[in-house]
């Protein structure tokens, strides 16, 4: 194995700010977020795809961010949880969750979240069974996942109210 | 670090991937990640290199001819799940897609990947199962076509060699006319499912079978094929009554056991299945929706 292709440098935009960073090749993206970037709201619960805790955003759609390696990153854009708000201003689903008790210890939140921003992106009016299905990837051990499911349909309303957002 | 050390190549073209594939030792080519990615994070391969094939544009697309519907082996599942050129040539791809995995794993996951990858309760290598897909690979001496019949060579194990690719899988198509059903039997939404069966039916103007398809995922340790419920099929009546005498030849599979579900209810399960997708594939003949959910 020559060590040379061991790293690389990599430069991706995350929640609208351009990185440039040299990389081990096998470093998971969801660890570059964390360790190199700092950006801790991406939860790592399994490593190994089952409870979408990692979940981001990659070109708007939504991935496990422990089943990509960071280099796979070059050239893209990534969301992550910190990326949702509007500065000061909570995303809609983030106040709902808040309001529904979506969340208690919040691990699963940032997964819940993303995956969630990318259901109402692409379905403004779901179904309790369309938003079930969409979280079906995602393990919450706190919730029993009713109170996410009414914030999800109640931020989805707010949205259609104010016109719609992304 | 969660996986081992490798080395990291990200071709740009096909040829550049067999190439690769062909001078490196111990080198796996990375599709959509969902089956690779949890193995070397658990350790369950080592590779000394990693020949990552999402830069290659050539290896995505679907296109539709007349008699076949052929899908780039890189093409993401998600794209083949939301395909208007899929729902209409190729429905039972669709409404099989939506059971698969998570919205998550079906934006990165391939069909590809998940042929390769083999898993016999996965929803995909039983749809190639039951169309007699044709997967093509490509290796150091070019092209060759595998008739999905001969592709599993054992539990999770393709008949490709390390230095081959798979580029496309095609599926002939069948008659507008036909019906079709995916139906499946999971814990949960997006599980790999216990049992799964897939039916295709062409019913003549008499109300006779005239052709029939049937395989059955999860059941045995690779995707199943049933002759001998297709044989009990054509030439027969299409009734409640055919269906489940033709089911009903599913009690004689050996079914696999493991500790979560004994044999014995995977076999009822896919005489349940079975008679399942039959019913509705009839009930959808001459061209009801596919989807479910
Ligand atoms: S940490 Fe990625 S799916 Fe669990
Ligand atoms: S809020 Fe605790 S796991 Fe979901």
């Amino acid at each position: 194995m020559d060590t040379a292709s061991q790293t690389r440098t990599i430069s991706l935009s995350v929640n609208g700010k351009s990185f440039s960073k040299t990389v081990p090749v096998r470093l998971t993206l969801a660890d570059f977020l964390r360790h190199e970037l700092r950006l801790t709201g991406t939860h790592v619960g399994c490593e190994h795809g089952v409870c979408g805790a990692c979940t981001i955003l990659f070109d708007g759609q939504s991935a496990r961010a422990c089943l990509m390696l960071a280099v796979q990153a070059n050239g893209h854009e990534i969301t992550t949880v910190e990326g949702l708000a509007d500065g000061d201003a909570m995303h809609p689903l983030q106040k709902a969750l808040s309001e529904h008790h979506g969340l208690q210890c919040g691990f699963c939140t940032p997964g819940m979240l993303t995956t969630l921003v990318e259901l109402l992106n692409d379905n403004p009016a779901p179904s309790a069974e369309d938003v079930r299905i969409a979280i079906s990837g995602n393990l919450c051990r706190c919730t029993g996942y009713e109170g996410i499911v009414a914030a999800t349909l109640d931020a989805a309303a707010q949205m259609r109210a104010a016109g719609g957002r992304s | 670090m969660k996986p081992p050390p490798f080395s990291y190549h990200d071709p740009a073209t096909l040829q550049q991937a067999v190439e690769l594939l062909g001078q490196l030792d111990n080198a796996k080519p990375l599709a959509g990640g969902q089956s690779l990615m949890p193995m070397l994070n658990m350790r369950f391969v080592l590779p000394d290199h990693v020949v990552d094939l999402n830069g290659i544009a050539e290896l995505s697309g679907i296109s539709a001819s007349a008699d076949t519907l052929d899908i780039g082996a890189m093409t993401r599942q998600r794209d083949i799940e939301f395909s208007e050129t899929v729902a209409w040539a190729c429905p039972i791809l669709s409404e099989a897609l939506t059971y698969v995995g998570h919205r998550q794993t079906r934006n990165r996951g391939t069909i590809g990947g998940s042929l390769c990858h083999l898993d016999p309760a996965a929803e995909l290598p039983t749809i190639a199962c039951v169309l007699d897909a044709r997967i093509e690979v490509i290796g150091p001496n070019g092209l060759r076509t595998i008739p999905f019949a001969e592709f599993p060579a054992g539990y999770m194990m393709p008949s490709i060699e390390p230095d081959e690719l798979v580029t496309r899988v095609s599926f002939p198509l069948w008659p507008r006319e036909a019906g079709h059903s995916f139906v499946e039997f999971a814990r949960r939404h997006g599980d790999f499912a216990i049992v799964s069966a897939a039916a295709m039916l062409v019913v003549d103007a008499m109300g006779v079978i005239t052709r029939a398809a049937v395989a059955l995922g999860g059941v045995t340790a690779v995707p199943l094929r049933m002759p001998e419920v297709e044989q009990a099929l054509v030439g027969h009546k299409a009734t409640d009554e055919t269906f489940r005498a033709a089911a009903e030849l599913c009690r004689a599979i050996e079914a696999v056991g493991d500790v979560y579900v004994p044999a014995a209810y995977r076999q009822h399960l896919a005489v349940v299945m079975a008679r399942r997708a039959l019913e509705q594939a009839f009930a959808r003949i001459g061209g009801a929706s596919a989807k479910t959910h």
